[in-house]
């Protein structure tokens, strides 16, 4: 479904990424994976659209985006979450939702003036819609609180529920369980693989290893911008240089 | 009392019009600030709906209605050309865009013979009356409130707060930006066209930086968390100064102080969105005295 | 005629520039577009004027009399306005409107103190004696403006690049936070950069205000918007930008005067702007604006 080919970025001087390569399939939980600063949210960066790549491709269902717009990007059914969790925290839950179903609105200026039907009708469902979304990720009941009297924890589902308003095929996820403690990361792997099982396929950063490996089925592994390992989690899990890249971090758990 | 309220009319009549006016001014303003963008050109848009408006009902014997519809257009053309190539980039181009604008149009002015140059153009047909001031202002207080709960206004608000994330939501975030930019000019464009038909009189010195800055203060002070910050603003700032006319050239630095200090002090403004909020608590609180 | 007007050129260019520098300075190392630049400008020009007519001060003192009363006020206007504000997390605009309402409040106290008219330096103040360099006319007054500003110019390229402060503001520029892990004193050097850069700011006020005999409290708007188009051409930040850019400016607008028409002098600089953020909207010396995620 998604493919990278020789993704290469360079910030000034500074290689962050060097030829890397890679292959989600259609319907998988796909692991990105590697010590900090290796190069991961770049990754997502360079496959949004929020950065351009100095040399590479990024193929989605066969088609070149790179170097596409991130709205545009998101039109072919990319969505993502961010490391650092953006949510529009002055907006309410629901109106985060709507904003995540953008897409789907087509109303004009001028029906919005005049309150036409099609107006009315759209913000209707579409509402209806958006609580729907909330309900997966268990939400609903503050559906009318602004998105900044959330926990850590609820703005996480929040961005998740945000991004599959989008109506992605792919979901790129970054570190979902930062910041989580046990039971909430078992509630979160749980719902990743639910709303994978919807049909998502799906993209993950993350460094819980017991996250990773519990759920995907697939996972590379970057170092220093270069990719050193892909595979099944059990041919990850014995791969000598992963082991000494994660060596002395007290995140590597098998 | 009857005399009383008709000498009051006669001395502050202009003043009131010109409430509704700056009214408008603010919440053109309003509509770009509220997607995060920064317009110090709408003093200029103003002036060029004033000319537009003045020069059609004067010379082509237009319908003032029409006049004032092309008096919005002309600067919402131009707020389209200018928008595009710079609201593309961030906040601070408009900002710096808009900023030399109010020269150019300035310059265009003096150097166009109809305008009657520097000399202004006099005469100016008194068209306006009250009822077209309450009117207009009551159509945009209509479209703001229904911008609230609409799409466009999610979409503004999501990329005021953060423009990455919006767009990551599949937001074009330059077309919307410029969408609202252009409204704010055809508002002010509209207002200028108001103003003309009530003063007589009007010159390019009206419409330049200083002006534009009057009206960020609108808004500011106001507070653009909701529409109805910018019309409280700009009442305040626009009754106070004739409070303060003693001062002389110095009233304006106390717009500069206001400024100063709203921005340190009271950063969302006097209307914010606790407002509400408070005063709601504030008539609970004595219901159950 | 063309090579004179080189000799206009060269003085209104090297004059642009100065003013930008402190403009893109101030930009480089606060990350804040100063719009009272336009403020201390005038300032540094009626500092000039009341040291010469006053005072009966020299050409040095004047200059430096044009320097430091601006540097004071840059100074004032980080303690007192954007300083505050960066220790607050307000929206990005916030210091831009502060500047805004300082510039206000400074124009308009000028407004009441000396009014709407044009002053003018005393007659001879400068010898109006011209001298013949390579076939063009230079006056003196032009000479000494483009020596004064390239002088200027220099020992500002000498500080930042050879004294311990000028290489904190450098290292602030680059990067605040890793500066101040490095013990440089950040907040000093905000202030310190604010101080510079006015102070050339108001030497490009009183170098125009000799340039064009007159001096008036509204002269900081119109060189406020070339000071943007300037540093919008040479790319914000970048001081050989603000040196190019100004030169680029003052050639335009010399050109156009001469050749095209004079009534379109001042909107000269925003169809330049204009141009560049169609074309290159980084300017000619700026780094490519990227989004981050």
């Amino acid at each position: 479904m998604l493919k990278g080919e020789y993704i290469t970025k360079d910030f000034g001087g500074l290689r962050v990424l060097g030829d890397v390569s890679f292959e989600v399939k259609a319907g998988s939980i796909f692991g990105l994976i590697g010590p900090n600063g290796a190069g991961k949210t770049t990754v997502f960066n360079i496959i949004s659209g929020l950065l351009k790549p100095t040399s590479g491709r990024v193929i989605f269902n066969g088609k070149d985006i790179t170097n596409r717009p991130p709205y545009e990007i998101t039109s072919y059914g990319i969505s993502r979450t961010f490391q650092n969790i953006r949510v529009f925290r002055e907006m309410t839950l629901l109106e985060n939702v709507l904003v995540g179903m953008h897409r789907l609105f087509s109303y004009s200026t001028f029906s919005m003036f005049f309150d036409l039907p099609k107006k009315r009708s759209e913000e209707k469902d579409l509402r209806a819609k958006a609580f729907e979304i909330l309900s997966i990720v268990r939400l609903t009941e503050k559906a009318d609180l602004k998105a900044e009297s959330l926990s850590y924890g609820e703005q996480r589902k929040l961005e998740l529920a945000r991004a599959i308003a989008t109506e992605p095929k792919l979901l790129l996820i970054d570190e979902p369980a930062a910041g989580m403690n046990p039971a909430e990361t078992e509630e979160l792997m749980e719902e990743i693989v639910h709303i994978n099982g919807k049909g998502y396929t799906i993209c993950l950063i993350e460094h819980d290893m017991k996250v990773v490996m519990g759920i995907c089925s697939h996972i590379a592994v970057l170092n220093f911008g270069e990719l050193i390992a892909e595979g099944s989690p059990d041919e990850i899990k014995a791969n000598q240089e992963v082991i000494e890249a994660y060596l002395g971090k007290e995140e590597w758990s098998a | 009392m009857s005399e009383l309220i008709t000498s009051f009319w006669q001395t502050y009549n202009t003043l009131f019009y010109t409430v509704f006016v700056h009214g408008m001014l603010a919440l053109s303003i309003y509509i770009t600030l509220s997607c995060g963008q920064l317009s110090l050109g709408n003093a200029a848009f103003m002036g060029i709906g004033a000319y537009t408006a003045a020069l059609l009902t004067m010379k082509a014997g237009l319908p003032f209605g029409i006049s004032l519809i092309a008096g919005g257009f002309l600067p919402a053309v131009v707020a389209l050309i200018i928008g595009i190539p710079t609201l593309r980039l961030s906040g601070v181009y408009l900002a710096m865009a808009t900023l030399g604008f109010g020269e150019v149009v300035r310059v265009v002015i003096l150097n166009m013979k109809i305008t009657g140059g520097s000399l202004g153009l006099n005469g100016v047909p008194l068209k306006t009356e009250l009822w077209h001031l309450v009117l207009v202002m009551g159509i945009l207080i209509y479209f703001f409130i229904k911008l609230k709960n609409s799409r466009f206004g999610r979409i503004l608000e999501a990329i005021n707060e953060d423009e990455v994330a919006a767009s990551v939501m599949g937001i074009r975030a330059t077309y919307y930006k410029v969408w609202a930019f252009t409204i704010g000019a055809f508002i002010a464009g509209v207002a200028g066209g108001l103003n003309a038909h009530f003063t007589f009189f009007i010159s390019p010195r009206e419409y330049g930086f200083e002006p534009a800055v009057d009206i960020l203060t609108f808004a500011i002070l106001g507070g653009t968390r909701t529409l109805w910050g910018p019309l409280a603003g700009s009442t305040i700032l626009t009754i106070l100064p004739e409070l303060f006319r003693f001062l002389g050239p110095y009233r304006l630095a106390l717009n500069g102080i206001i400024l100063v200090l709203v921005v340190l002090y009271l950063p969302n403004g006097i209307v914010n969105r606790d407002t509400f909020t408070n005063l709601k608590n504030f008539f609970k609180k004595e219901e159950n005295a | 005629m063309f090579l004179q007007q080189i000799a206009n050129a060269l003085a209104l260019g090297a004059v642009y520039s100065l003013f930008a520098i402190g403009f893109t300075l101030i930009f480089g190392v606060l990350e804040v577009i100063t719009l009272a630049h336009g403020a201390v400008f005038m300032m540094g020009a009626f500092a000039g004027l009341i040291a010469v007519t006053k005072f009966n001060a020299g050409l040095a003192s004047t200059l430096l009399a044009s320097m430091i009363v601006p540097g004071l006020a840059g100074y004032l206007i980080d303690l007192i306005a954007v300083g505050p504000l960066r220790k607050r997390k307000f929206h990005h605009l916030a210091p831009m409107i502060a500047t805004i309402g300082c510039a206000t409040i400074i124009t308009s106290t000028y407004q009441g103190i000396f009014g709407a008219e044009a002053y003018r330096f005393p007659f001879d103040f400068v010898p109006s004696t011209s001298y013949d360099i390579g076939g063009i006319q230079l006056t003196l007054l032009q000479l000494i403006i483009i020596s004064i500003s390239l002088f200027l110019m220099v020992v500002l390229i000498f500080f930042l690049n050879k004294t311990r402060w000028g290489k904190a503001v450098r290292a602030v520029a680059e990067n605040p936070k890793t500066a101040a892990l490095l013990g440089i004193p950040v907040e000093q050097v905000f202030r310190l950069t604010m101080s510079i850069s006015s102070a050339f700011g108001g030497a490009a006020g009183v170098l125009t205000g000799l340039n064009f005999n007159t001096i008036h409290t509204f002269m900081g708007g119109p060189i406020l918007h070339r000071g943007i188009a300037v540093i919008i051409l040479g790319g914000m930040g970048d001081i050989r930008g603000a040196m190019a850019g100004g030169l680029i400016l003052g050639f335009s607008e010399i050109l156009s005067v001469a050749y095209i028409s004079s009534d379109f002098r001042d909107a000269i600089s925003f169809g330049l702007l204009f141009l560049i953020l169609l074309v290159r909207p980084s300017g000619i010396f700026g780094k490519v604006i990227e989004r981050k995620g």
